[in-house]
Parts: C-alpha cells; structure tokens; sequence
C-alpha cells in the first residue's frame, strides 16, 4: 500500500508542476499575443499614414523641379538684360551696391564677372537714383549725355557731375572771365554812400519815448 | 522512486522559474513595443496632416509660371526702350 501511495503521490506532485508550467504559459503566451495585436493595430495606422503621405508627396518633386527650372530663367533673363544694357563693370558694381558682397559672387551665366571689379556704384548714388539712372532717360543724372553711360564714372566722379552742370570749368577753357578788381584804383568805381562812416540816424520816435530819467537819455549809446 | 521525485523536483525548482523569467522577458519586449509603435503612427499622422498643403504647390508653380512671364514681358520692353551698353 504503501508504495502505491508513493508512486501516486510522485505522480500528483508531476501532474501539479506540469499543469503550472502549462498555466504560465498560457498567461504570458496570451499577453503577448494581445501586445502583439496592439503592435499590429498601431503599424496598420502607420502604414496608413505613411501611404498618404508617399500619395501626397508623389508630385511635390515634379512641381519643385519645373519652379526652379522657371526661377532659374527668369535669372537668366534678367542677369542677360542688366549686363547687356549696362555692361559687365557697371552690372556688377550694381548688384555689389545693391546687395554688399555679391560681386565676389558674380553672376551665374557669366564666368568672368567673379573677378570683374566693381566699381563703388553704391557709395556714389542711393539706390534710387540708380534706379531712375537705369529706367529712364528722364532722371538728372541720365539726362547729360543720353548716348553715354548712364552711371557717372567712378572713377572720375567729379567731373561726370560736372558736366551735368552748364558749362563753366569742367571742358577746362584757356581763359575765365577775371574775377572783379577791387579797391580804390579798380576800374570800375562805385557810388560812394554819404551814410557810411557818418553817425546813425537816431529814429525821433525813439527819442520822444525816452524819459528824462532813463539810461539811454543820459548815456546816449552810439551803437 | 527517487528519480521520479528528484525529476519533480527539477521541474518545480528549474523548470517552472526558468519559462516563467522566459516568458515575462518576452512580455516585457512586447509592451515595450507597442508605445513606440503608437508614436511614430502619431508622427506619421501629423506628416501626412502636414503634407496637406502640398498640393497648393500647383498654385504656387502657376504663380510662378505668370511671374516669370510677366518678368519676361518687361524685360523685353526693357531691351527694346533702353540702349545697350
């Protein structure tokens, strides 16, 4: 009897340690599975969102070429224009005084204008005027010489201004009128005042006012 | 006799403790998982939200497209009125 209950209890105690073995592993295995349906749950979300965003995005790369493509001639349209009509010097001294530091630069369909000079175009004349300069002949500074450049020459600055002026030195004449000969022996003689060096007329009305008793009536200033 | 306590013994003392630390690690990972997860569906939403205003990127390249004719046009008028250098 005895060995029977031994070998029933061994089995018991085999049957209780396999059943709990059996139950952790329905415990973790059926909580992991509900992370795992979570996980599942949260990546159908992200896929979902990732494929709007691959939908959205498709013709965003198509778009931005074709506007920087356009951008790009636009540049080349007006980097053409302003060195056509105002020459590479004066082109990148005006963009170099509109935007300090750009002449270094240079422009883009231009090899050469990195190591052009640039005049001081900026320091001479405001903006403003360089614009009108540039517009049109009506502005003064174009309006000396409308054949000539419209910008003054930097490096003569002085006389370009001068010749917007009538003439009187800036085309350097032999001679200028003499300046007047003045003194006692010049030729031309004027009129010689009788007030002047003689004492100054008092006014009578001021005369009349002053009392007897006041400053001015018994120290008369001859101011 | 003995074997056979001896091997429950071993399967309460051994093997028991060691799928139970097997098990949760492996929970554990699993939990770990699912924030990460519910963060970059959050982030991926708030891209696509974000990407919404690409399609304006149409307007802006007709915008563009009327610009650089426009700048196109008055450089034209600007060649012809002005003299060249």
């Amino acid at each position: 009897m005895a060995p029977v209950l031994a070998f029933a209890a061994a089995g018991a105690v085999t049957i209780l340690a396999v059943v709990l073995i059996v139950v952790a592993l329905v415990f973790y295995l059926v909580s992991v599975i509900a992370q795992l349906r979570k996980i599942t749950t949260g990546l159908d979300e992200t896929i979902a969102s990732v494929g709007e965003i691959v939908q959205k995005s498709a013709p965003v790369n198509d778009v931005v070429t074709t506007i920087n493509q356009q951008l790009d001639a636009g540049v080349d349209l007006l980097e053409g224009l302003l060195v056509k009509k105002a020459g590479m010097r004066d082109a990148v001294g005006l963009v170099d005084g509109l935007y300090a530091g750009a002449a270094a630069a240079g422009f883009r369909n231009f090899p050469e204008s990195p190591t052009t000079k640039a005049p001081r175009i900026g320091e001479v004349y405001t903006r403003g005027t360089l614009t009108l300069a540039r517009l049109g002949r009506e502005a003064p500074i174009a309006a000396g010489n409308p054949a000539g450049p419209a910008l003054r020459d930097v490096e003569r600055g002085s006389l370009a201004a001068r010749q917007l002026y009538p003439e009187i030195r800036q085309t350097k004449p032999k001679s200028l009128a003499r300046s007047p000969v003045i003194g006692t022996d010049a030729p031309v003689q004027y009129e010689q005042r009788e007030d002047i060096g003689a004492p100054r007329k008092r006014l009578p009305g001021r005369v009349a006012t002053a009392g007897p008793g006041t400053a001015s009536s018994k120290q008369p200033r001859d101011d | 006799m003995i074997l056979w306590w001896i091997g429950d013994l071993v399967l309460l003392a051994v093997v028991l403790p060691v799928v139970v630390h097997l098990l949760r690690g492996v929970l554990g990972a699993a939990k770990s998982i699912v924030p990460s997860v519910q963060e970059i569906a959050k982030a991926a939403a708030a891209g696509s939200k974000d990407l919404d205003a690409a399609a304006l990127l149409e307007t802006t390249q007709d915008q563009v497209t009327k610009t650089v004719a426009g700048v196109a046009n008055y450089g034209g008028s600007l060649d012809v009125i002005l003299d060249d250098a």
